[in-house]
């Protein structure tokens, strides 16, 4: 364990981005965390967590795929790809940091989507614990200890400093090249805080939230539940909920001709919408009801089934704070839990 | 590295049509030959940059050494540029994708019964013509296909003209309705697979057609006796990726793209009625 004092945390992200572009949570104009470029000056956010989620510095909302050049009955395909710029990330919560686990199970499964590895492989991950978990927050439901996030450094704040564990090699190389900055400590002032952080999560109104009823090889049981009928009613497909979702990858390819050729692009998609599905013979998932089922079977149970297990949802509680009908993961959860013949 | 969502650009050496609103395209490298293998039932990406992309079964024979082929119905803006496409002109490819049918495995040395309506016999004739051309590997084989008019039959002349003169098999052909120069059977296909009443015993059935006609075909065969291990069909859903990752294929826990499209009815029993 290494430690910098407080004043030194700025010198660190000096440090850190002479080499490579360092980023961090800063509150924007509207008081909201964002993750923007770190220089000189700029000051980390004091809230939770940002608005949205980092998925964003891996699988990014859109991003050019290739260009095609047409001449008359010629096509030529034309690979833009370009090795990513080494890059880091501080402040990710614990939450943020398990959803890449996940994207990595969808996008570094063979075959491997070599656009999120590029960035996957120049990025390094700064995890920051939480010392002040939300109402919203329910990490723990699925495992995630918000006080010991994973990452390749793992930072904890506490009152006179903050603390650095390095967990890989890539964490180790990037505290190697500032190491004139920390000095070596134990793991008390840590633990001590590991400890607070988790009485209050024990305190949280989600605490309790449970898996049970959901997970893996429960299609069946769940996908004709009447209950979806209720959930799924006032919602109105707006797509925010796979919008700040930390773990929703879907993705949609399309071209866009920039007048000296075609650009193939992707950008997030959502399965809220009623185009998602939609084929010239027709369309599977025609109602709101189906495409809201959709979401939450696929986090709940199909990813599961895929994935040992492992849920598609990381508890961090942005879709609790930011769906406009108030319908969210934990009431579908609660709700599927309760009742049904089993 | 290696990224399969860039496609190799092929060019269409010959376009035929088979019917009013179908056609077929053939594609070769363009320093000739085949831009990748394929097994038979596997699909590919056909895309005309800067109109759309979108996921078609290889009609041709794996055993097709010089071109692949894809047969496509005239029904979206892709589908309609491609039909208005001339020979020489290119297009872009990328593939193999998704489970084939199991040819090597579970149809080997089997009588093979094969269904198709309209469109549907597209990926079936990829698995018909590798039949054809590895004959000793596989028992008798009966084709049952089915279209609105004699018009709508795809593949008519390769039909008459090499299937139905093939060693050991029967081909069965049907309209909807009565036709001037039509003699053969009139009347839909799962009502004309109950009438033939084939005999389940060392048999399986590769069923392909609009969802109406699988709804009623699966039905007759079951009362004629045989399991839905047997049967066998191939699936199409909207596909962006064709990989497993773009999530829009999906039926339960399964992704058409990659888990299919080929499926044994039974391992669709397992799947929600959501396709």
């Amino acid at each position: 364990m290494k430690k910098l004092s407080l004043a030194q945390l700025y010198d660190f992200f000096a440090a850190v981005a002479k080499n490579q572009a360092l980023y961090c949570p800063v509150n924007n104009e509207t008081g909201k965390a964002e993750y923007k470029k770190w220089s000189e000056g700029v000051t980390l956010s004091d809230q939770l967590n940002t608005l949205r989620s980092a998925k964003d510095f891996f699988f990014p909302q859109t991003e050019n795929l290739m260009e095609f050049k047409m001449a008359g009955k010629k096509i030529d395909v034309i690979d833009t790809r370009e090795e990513c710029e080494d890059f880091v990330i501080f402040g990710v919560r614990a939450c943020d940091a398990a959803s890449f686990d996940i994207l990595d199970r969808v996008y570094l499964t063979d075959p491997v989507d070599s656009y999120y590895k590029n960035r996957r492989e120049h990025g390094t991950v700064i995890t920051l614990a939480c010392s002040r978990p939300a109402e919203t927050c329910f990490c723990g439901t699925f495992g995630i200890d918000a006080a010991d996030p994973k990452g390749d450094i793992t930072v904890w704040a506490l009152e006179d400093g903050y603390a650095f564990r390095a967990n890989t090699a890539k964490g180790e190389a990037l505290m190697a090249t500032c190491a004139n900055l920390f000095e070596e400590t134990d793991d008390q002032a840590v633990t001590a805080e590991q400890e607070k952080t988790r009485e209050i999560l024990a305190k949280l109104p989600l605490a309790n939230l449970s898996t049970e009823g959901v997970g893996q090889g429960l299609t069946k049981e769940l996908f004709d539940r009447p209950e979806w009928a209720a959930l799924s009613e006032a919602c109105l497909g707006c797509g925010t909920c796979t919008f700040v979702c930390p773990t929703c990858q879907c993705y949609d390819i399309r071209d866009f001709d920039t007048g000296h050729g075609i650009q193939r692009f992707r950008c997030w998609d959502s399965c809220m919408y009623s185009d998602f599905t939609k084929m010239a013979h027709g369309n599977p998932r025609v109602s709101q009801l189906e495409r809201f089922r959709q979401r939450f079977m696929h986090k709940l149970v199909y990813f599961p089934d895929n994935n040992d297990g492992i849920f598609g949802c990381v508890g961090c509680g942005r879709c609790l704070a930011r769906c406009p009908i108030s319908m969210n993961i934990v009431k579908v959860m609660k709700t599927l839990a309760k009742g049904g013949d089993k | 590295m290696e990224e399969t969502l860039i496609p190799y650009a092929g060019v269409v050496t010959e376009i035929t049509g088979q019917t009013p609103d179908v056609k077929t395209f053939r594609v070769e490298a363009p320093s000739g030959g085949k831009l990748f293998e394929h097994e038979p039932g596997q699909c590919a990406m056909l895309s005309v940059p800067g109109i759309s992309e979108a996921m078609i079964s290889i009609t041709s024979s794996p055993t097709n050494k010089a071109f692949m082929e894809f047969s496509v119905k005239k029904c979206g803006c892709l589908t309609d540029w491609l039909h208005s496409m001339e020979e020489g002109q290119m297009i872009t490819v990328r593939g193999p994708y998704g489970r084939p049918f199991p040819v090597d495995t579970e149809l080997k040395g089997k009588n093979l019964l094969f269904i198709a309506g309209g469109i549907g016999l597209a990926p079936l004739r990829s698995v018909i013509n590798y039949v054809r051309d590895n004959r000793a590997d596989y028992g008798h084989v009966d084709i049952v296909y089915g279209s609105r008019s004699k018009e709508d039959l795809v593949y008519y002349k390769e039909i008459v003209e090499e299937w139905m003169t093939a060693e050991d098999f029967t081909v069965h052909l049907t309209i909807d309705r009565e036709q001037e120069n039509w003699s053969g059977h009139v009347g839909f296909v799962p009502n004309y697979v109950k009438e033939l009443g084939f005999k389940p015993e060392n048999t399986c059935v590769l069923l392909c057609g609009p969802p109406i006609m699988i709804k009623f075909t699966l039905p007759g065969l079951i009362e004629l006796g045989f399991d839905k291990t047997q049967i066998f069909t191939t699936m199409e859903l909207r596909m962006k990726c064709g990989i497993g990752k773009c999530g829009r294929c999906n039926i339960g826990n399964k992704y058409v793209c990659k888990d299919g499209p080929v499926f044994r009815f039974d391992q669709l029993d397992e799947l929600p009625d959501e396709y």
